[in-house]
């Protein structure tokens, strides 16, 4: 019931707080505080009482009929790793509506509807353990975003928010064919129809068939992770939408794409995958290296952002493909590490461009002294993203390269050049707008340094980054059974990759 | 020949039974008479709306009241060799009679301040009902051949409407030349298919076709569909479909598009569940040429259009060419060889047939209400910021937009993934690709109309006038609430409508 409970928190939350605007303009970003913080509370109590002894895989479960007459029941149930990401979007969700509370003045009551709307689906794609269910919230996370991005972006909103939603549209629809293929073979096999998790995963469909089924959930999974060649809408969508957006895109959204990976892409299909595994490690790396070396030669700190997110979601696909307990645990670390760290990051550049009106990096410089307590934050973070010990990033890259050292050397190797181009990038953007000589012909001298609102939000994201830096073991442990579960039930899996 | 004659089956005289049962044909056509009469006492555009809508209500209430008898284990019944009254015809007089009665709502406001004659509209629109209703319920290639010219000649008329107004600015005459002249070729070509069919097997009920083999049978089945084709305006007989649906009014074209494609579509959807004529693999390889060709043409053509009614043209012939996929898989023989893939096909043609009419005539409902006789808002940037302006009607609008490209929590997501579910089952793999490849462009002129809605309003320019809500608009809003729910309502739980269809598909 309490996943239930967090869903219908989200979606009542949404309508009461777009309702709420007839009254007071102000009610709205109350309502949607009020039911971010309440999803934590019942989130929290299960960490709380998470017990890593305990023989089921499920923490919890809910599962009612719901479309009998095709099999399809209203399933969601969550563990370890489920918990964590859950965890993650609703402490993103609390930023989130943190970063637009003063940003978003026009039609406020609309923006956090489809701000607590988006949570909602993202919550319901990490619960989903019926895959119908599952792609029912994968599609519908996509259209408040959409909204968000087409209602409250900047100046080319409409070419982002359309190319978003066609590149998740498209390749949620090969998702969606390969999965109905899936259910269709389970069908003929056991005689009944289910889109049930644990069902489908009983099912051995092998051989080619596999591999094209399994080249629909990854390129689906791959478009929002992001990987390369499936990159490209996010940056458009990133450096378009507003602040809170692109928190909620970066620190949640992309995570959806690697939990589909983790969670059915290589369970589902384990021979396929394991065959797959050389290309996917490929296109991490060329992910980590090509969009490092692209961040590079931005001069719009957004759209720099957002490559160096789509660097580090390649670490994630790396340790996913390493499919080994310590490999799926750098993952999902990575996965949080990035979460914060890219949050804060894009808040970092909201507030920039909500100072100076403008994301040209050529247009800033020499900011420390007029915003210092901007900077000092500012610099925190980009030393957290390019893999600073003590800090949540580095655990998450390290374990994924040490995953994936005992499967292949050279990604291993090459992937942790990308940790050296980070470094560069990372303390590039620091020196270009906060060092330096200040640009004489903008009028900067009345910029106002961060409040305490922000310092607020900024604080609480440093905390988080700390404690999985310091404490790793703390979140380890709660994903430990449900990642060790994954990777050792596939035994298919290793036995291919063993013979390549 | 002589041997064939004889074996079709005696008539028996009409009795009360069998009267009773056509009692939602003959309610309409009650309304219709006591409607003329009306008219010839005194024109009163109210009273026509309530004499014409209080005869569709009570059909819809009969026909209600038999799908209810008829899901409760009521044997279907064939009155004459003419009509046949089974859970499928009910659920879709049902479907039909309260649709005709949404539009009649609607078109009383559409047409309030027309400057002519009103009250005929409404004539027309019971009488094209009348048609609908008796295809649906035909067993026979006679009766479909009278349902459907009683439902295109009403359409003729009610297309040209308002030629003689003095305000109407767009070429309904046109439209109407148009739709007739190639509606007649439609129905030739139908006519000589049926009369092939004739020759080839000896009986006009075509629910009873036995021995199905010979070239007449098949080009006469060929001719059959191509006339349908028409009707449905499919690839390649859609040309008259987005100048029809452009000049026409849009009360006329909200009925064209929902009733006149929903009818000829059952009447399609029992043919090829004769398992005789479904298995035929020449006319299936042209059918699924057809589907494609729909799907991407349409979708295709869309794309560039400026104009919401032929937008909604175009998409409606991709939408047939989804509906195709469904229907073609009806009776082709399933790898595994049972009988559980046809009637998921079944009823999946039939569920997607049903959200395509609720879909469409939301569509055009919201349309109609900020449009009148006089001015239409036809142009895709006259809905410009609708979203800020008016939020329920956008919202409205935004649920049926969506709802047509398949997004989930709206019922167009529902039927296209059982769709989808049919093809893959199937194993169509050329018309699975079509489907995704169609939807992804589908959604690129979707999101067009979405996005021009979300846009902030121009204050320069001048807004579209949005309707008054005045007294002879008073049930649009209520007819677009009640629809946008369903759609919501089936798009979250569809397990009720599922239970039906599979009940009436059991015919």
């Amino acid at each position: 019931m309490t996943l239930l409970w967090i869903l219908l928190l989200l979606f009542f939350g949404g309508v009461l707080a777009w309702l709420s605007e007839i009254f007071d303009s102000r009610f709205p970003r109350w309502i949607a505080l009020l039911s971010v913080v309440a999803t934590f509370i019942p989130l929290l109590q299960l960490y709380g009482s998470f017990d890593a002894q305990r023989e089921s895989l499920w923490i919890i479960e809910f599962s009612r009929s719901w479309i009998p007459s095709l099999g399809i029941n209203f399933m969601l149930a969550i563990d370890g790793l489920s918990l964590l990401l859950v965890g993650l979007t609703s402490f993103l969700g609390i930023i989130a509506v943190g970063a637009a509370w003063v940003e978003i003045r026009d039609r406020a009551g609309f923006f956090y509807f489809n701000l607590l709307w988006t949570l909602a689906g993202v919550v319901g794609v990490f619960t989903a353990i019926d895959l119908f269910l599952f792609f029912f919230f994968w599609e519908v996370m996509l259209i408040p975003m959409y909204f968000i991005i087409a209602i409250w972006g900047h100046e080319n909103k409409r070419y982002a928010a359309t190319k978003f939603f066609l590149y998740t549209q498209f390749t949620g629809m090969l998702l969606l064919v390969s999965l109905l293929c899936l259910v269709y073979f389970f069908t003929i096999q056991y005689g009944y129809l289910s889109f049930a998790y644990e069902d489908l995963l009983r099912l051995e469909v092998g051989g080619k068939l596999e591999m094209w089924l399994m080249l629909g959930f990854f390129i689906a999974f791959a478009t929002k992770l992001p990987s390369v060649p499936f990159h490209s809408w996010l940056p458009d969508a990133h450096s378009q939408a507003p602040t809170a957006g692109s928190v909620l895109l970066a620190g949640v959204l992309l995570k959806t794409g690697a939990y589909g990976l983790i969670r059915f892409t290589l369970p589902l299909f384990p021979e396929s995958s394991a065959q797959f595994t050389p290309v996917a490690l490929t296109l991490a790396v060329i992910s980590i290296l090509y969009c490092a070396k692209v961040a590079l030669a931005q001069s719009d700190i957004k759209r720099l952002i957002a490559y160096t997110s789509v660097s580090h979601m390649g670490f994630v696909l790396l340790g996913i493909y390493a499919w080994n307990l310590i490999g799926l645990q750098g993952a999902m670390m990575t996965m949080l590490a990035h979460g914060l760290s890219a949050a804060a990051l894009f808040s970092l550049a909201g507030g920039l461009q909500g100072r100076l009106h403008t994301r040209d990096m050529r247009r800033m410089g020499g900011l420390w002294a007029l915003v210092p307590r901007m900077a000092v934050v500012a610099l925190f973070f980009s030393v957290a993203a390019l893999g600073m010990p003590g800090l949540g990033n580095f655990v998450g890259e390290f374990l994924s390269l040490l995953g994936v050292f005992s499967v292949s050397i050279w990604a291993a190797a090459l992937a942790a050049l990308g940790m050296i181009v980070a470094s560069v990038y990372s303390l590039w953007v620091m020196q270009a707008v906060f060092q330096g000589a200040q640009n004489p012909e903008e009028d900067q001298a009345l910029l106002s340094d961060l409040d305490a609102r922000e310092l607020a939000l900024y604080g609480l994201m440093m905390m988080g980054l700390i404690l999985l830096g310091l404490f790793p073991n703390a979140f380890l442990d709660v994903s430990a059974i449900a990642l060790e579960h994954l990777s050792s039930a596939s035994d298919a899996f290793v036995a291919v990759r063993g013979r390549l | 020949m002589e041997k064939e004659f004889a074996a079709m089956p005696i008539t028996p005289a009409v009795d009360f039974d069998d009267l009773l049962l056509l009692l939602p044909h003959e309610l309409i056509g009650l309304a219709i008479v006591v409607g003329m009469l009306s008219v010839a006492i005194g024109r009163n555009h109210f009273v026509s709306t309530v004499i014409s809508t209080a005869g569709m209500f009570a059909a819809g209430v009969a026909a209600a009241v038999q799908l209810y008898e008829l899901t409760m284990g009521a044997a279907t019944t064939m009155v004459t060799a003419l009509f046949v009254i089974d859970a499928l015809s009910a659920l879709f007089i049902t479907l039909l009679t309260f649709s005709a009665i949404g539009i009649a709502i609607m078109s009383f406001a559409y047409f309030h301040k027309l400057d002519d004659a009103r009250d005929e509209f409404q004539l027309l629109l019971s009488l094209a009902t009348l048609g609908a209703i008796t295809l649906v319920s035909s067993a026979h290639f006679i009766t479909v051949v009278i349902g459907l010219e009683m439902l295109s000649m009403a359409l003729y008329g009610m297309i040209a409407y308002p030629v003689h107004s003095g305000a109407w600015a767009a070429n309904s005459l046109e439209s109407a030349i148009k739709y007739l002249t190639l509606s007649a070729v439609a129905s030739a070509t139908m006519l000589f298919g049926m009369a092939l069919i004739f020759a080839a097997t000896g009986t006009l009920v075509f629910l009873e076709i036995a021995v199905s083999t010979g070239p007449l049978f098949y080009i006469g089945l060929l001719m059959l569909f191509v006339g349908a084709a028409f009707k449905l305006s499919l690839v390649p007989f859609h040309l008259w479909t987005p100048d029809v649906y452009q000049g026409g009014p849009l009360p006329a074209v909200a009925f064209l598009a929902t009733l006149g494609k929903v009818a000829v579509a059952v009447f399609v959807i029992r043919l090829f569940s004769q398992p005789q004529i479904g298995e035929v693999v020449a006319v299936s390889t042209v059918v699924a040429l057809v589907a494609m060709a729909s799907i991407l043409a349409g979708n295709l053509l869309a794309l560039r259009q400026t104009n919401l009614k032929r937008l909604l043209a175009y998409s409606s012939i991709a939408h047939m060419g989804y509906l195709l996929i469904a229907v073609l898989s009806i009776s082709v023989p399933s790898v595994s060889g049972g009988n559980a893939t046809s009637s998921l096909a079944l009823e999946s043609a039939l569920f997607y047939l049903l959200v395509y009419s609720l879909l469409s005539l939301g569509a055009f409902g919201c349309a109609i209400l900020v449009s009148s006789s006089e001015a239409e808002a036809a142009g895709v940037e006259d809905y410009r910021g609708l979203f800020w302006r008016s939020p329920w009607l956008a919202s409205a609008l935004l649920v049926m937009v969506l709802g047509l490209a398949g997004i989930p929590l709206t019922a167009g997501f529902i039927a296209k993934f059982q769709v989808l579910f049919v093809a893959v089952s199937g194993s169509q793999w050329a018309l699975v690709g079509a489907l995704v490849i169609g939807s992804a462009i589908g959604l690129f002129y979707y999101l067009r109309v979405v996005y021009q809605m979300l846009m902030p309003v121009i204050e320069t320019k001048e807004a579209f006038a949005l309707r008054e809500i005045g007294l002879e608009s008073l049930g649009l809003p209520l007819v677009l609430a009640v629809l946008t729910i369903v759609v919501l309502w089936l798009g979250v739980y569809p397990e009720p409508l599922f239970t039906l269809i599979t009940a009436a598909s059991s015919f």
